[in-house]
């Protein structure tokens, strides 16, 4: 559905997108992530032509994003970082006007707006001034908005961006109830999302890809063993962890155990099996039976967040100089991210 | 054809949404009445004491009345058009609707025509609505109509081509105020360039005179239509789309 190829923008000083090459088949629901500045939301505004690249190819439904604009453009349905809304217009008014410019008219109008008022929950505010609405209606009367032609793919930059939680699982939601009848491309620098939206992801930093994979892969890709957190406690008096460590370790299918942290009579050990082998059951028994308690046994799974740090860190460090404007990999970005 | 008709007519309705088109209507109602009001109020002093000396002088409410006023109309003009064009662009650019507009299926020229054509139904709005006071001329006077409206042609002319100017100076910022002052600027210069003449005879002050807007309102005002004139006004609105058009070509290719 979607091919690119050697795709580069360079601004008078920078480089925003390096070649970078990737497709997209139809029916996909592909994260776009990379840190703040990474050249997402450029690379997003080439597909929708928006601007022509400096070099390299893309072409969207066998059209090219240059010289076949205009095709792309009736295929495209495209929400910015900031949802397009002329704030002084009524809901339905707006939706009108979009599905006009996108070539609908009359009784297939007022249709297609009666559906994504029904399809993004935004029916009750259709007499609302766009000023009026919050943050989340905002946001869905956007993705009315791409919609509104029933185009072949969607490019979402930042659908969830400034939503509270509540919001943002109803954004999720509506996103991938939208999967089936469409391409859908997000951006987004919040992991979880992509866990749990996407099907795959592609990872770019500085402009460059860094990677792309399906997210079971990748996360499969960076943990190779799994590993998981017991924290063991002693019934009575202290516990002696060397004791602890080695009645672990014989436990068959256990490579590896480690002391992370002693909190007072309490500590806690990572324990690393090998791939494939679930060892949790034999863990808790042979704790129990030795007469220690266990306090908490969970698993220290990399999370899609810790192989993005992996993947953009390592590069931060090779190419310190890279060239997009700045940002650097917001670390701490996903944090507050409710993991809902 | 339907594309530009799409963009005018949502540009206009969110003139009428929002107060600017209310307000530009009603400011210039008032100050158009009020000159309206001093214009003829003289008029009739001067016949009554023509009257009361017993000369009987020709007079001409066309030449009295309705030229000095309309005269004033393109001056007032000036104030409304960076009024009007300051925000199609820069708006758009703020608010980041522009995304919306040059990432549909509608070609850039047609979004300029059609908010360059919303611009100037909206100025011609105002102006008529403000000539709605001629009626009174008409009902209570003998004027010529003739001459009354090529005077109109040429104020309409006169404010498409500075709106064609406004809205080039809008796609160069996001700032509205910015775009505005810039097009007062403009309008104000383009004015100001007809003094040159009076005392200065040069090629450079000539071609400074010509490029003046309100040389060329002259032959209007007098109410002779001439293509000459019409003609700068036609060529200062292809300029002004131009220009208008390269520069969303440069946003294109440089943001």
């Amino acid at each position: 559905m979607i091919t690119v190829t050697d795709l580069t923008k360079r601004y008078a000083r920078t480089t925003a997108v390096d070649h970078i090459s990737f497709s997209v088949n139809k029916g996909d629901i592909v994260g776009f992530l990379g840190p703040n500045g990474a050249g997402k939301t450029t690379t997003m505004r080439m597909l929708t032509c928006f601007f022509p690249p400096t070099s390299g190819k893309a072409t969207v439904a066998g059209f090219d994003v240059f010289d076949q604009s205009m095709e792309v453009r009736r295929r495209i349905g495209y929400l910015p970082e900031a949802p397009p809304l002329y704030l002084e217009m009524e809901t339905i008014e707006y939706l009108r006007f979009v599905g006009r410019l996108k070539g609908l008219s009359g009784a297939d109008l007022e249709k297609r707006v009666a559906y994504v008022c029904d399809r993004c929950a935004i029916a009750d505010v259709k007499m609302k001034l766009l000023g009026k609405l919050s943050k989340g209606y905002r946001q869905r009367v956007g993705l009315a908005q791409a919609i509104i032609h029933n185009p072949d793919v969607l490019i979402l930059d930042e659908p969830t961006a400034g939503l509270d939680p509540k919001q943002i699982n109803e954004t999720r939601d509506l996103i991938k109830s939208l999967a089936g009848d469409h391409t859908i491309i997000l951006s987004t620098h919040i992991l979880p999302e992509v866990e749990q939206t996407c099907e795959r992801v592609i990872i770019i930093n500085k402009g460059k890809l860094v990677a792309t994979d399906s997210v079971q892969n990748l996360q499969a890709r960076a943990r190779g063993a799994e590993s998981v957190l017991i924290e063991v406690a002693p019934r009575t008096g202290s516990l002696a962890t060397p004791t602890v460590q080695q009645r672990l370790e014989k436990i068959a299918g256990v490579s590896r155990v480690q002391l992370k942290e002693e909190r007072g009579p309490g500590s806690v050990f990572e324990v690393e099996s090998d791939k494939g082998k679930l060892v949790r059951g034999d863990l808790a028994r042979a704790i129990v039976e030795a007469g220690w308690d266990l306090n908490e046994l969970r698993p220290s799974a990399m999370s899609l967040e810790e192989v993005f740090l992996q993947l953009t860190g390592s590069d931060t460090a090779t190419t310190p100089e890279a060239p997009p404007a700045p940002a650097p990999p917001d670390t701490d970005a996903p944090a507050p991210e409710a993991k809902a | 054809m339907r594309n530009i008709w799409i963009i005018c007519r949502r540009e206009l309705s969110s003139y009428f949404t929002s107060p600017i088109a209310w307000l530009l209507l009603t400011m210039y109602s008032v100050i158009f009445g009020f000159i309206f009001w001093n214009f003829v109020g003289e008029f009739v002093k001067q016949g009554m004491e023509m009257e009361m000396m017993g000369q009987m002088q020709p007079m001409n409410i066309n030449e009295q009345v309705i030229r000095p006023l309309l005269g004033t109309s393109s001056f007032l003009g000036l104030f409304v058009v960076p009024l009007i064009s300051m925000r199609l662009f820069a708006e758009e650019k703020r608010n980041g609707t522009i995304e919306l507009l040059a990432t549909s299926p509608v070609r850039d020229i047609e979004i300029i025509l059609g908010k360059w054509f919303a611009a100037t139904v909206l100025y011609c709005w105002i102006i008529l609505y403000a000539s709605i006071s001629f009626v009174f001329l008409f009902r209570f006077g003998n004027p010529d109509w003739k001459p009354m409206l090529i005077t109109l042609l040429g104020v309409f002319l006169q404010g498409a081509a500075l709106l064609a100017i406004g809205t080039f100076i809008s796609t160069l910022t996001k700032n509205q105020i910015i775009a505005g002052a810039l097009t007062f600027g403009a309008c104000l210069l383009l004015w100001v360039f007809s003094w040159v003449s009076s005392y200065d005879s040069s090629t450079w002050a000539q071609v400074m005179s010509y490029m003046s807007v309100i040389t060329h309102f002259d032959s209007f005002d007098r109410g002779v239509l001439s293509t000459k004139d019409a003609i700068y006004y036609l060529s200062v609105i292809f300029v002004g789309l131009f220009f208008t058009a390269r520069s969303m070509e440069s946003l294109r290719w440089r943001s």
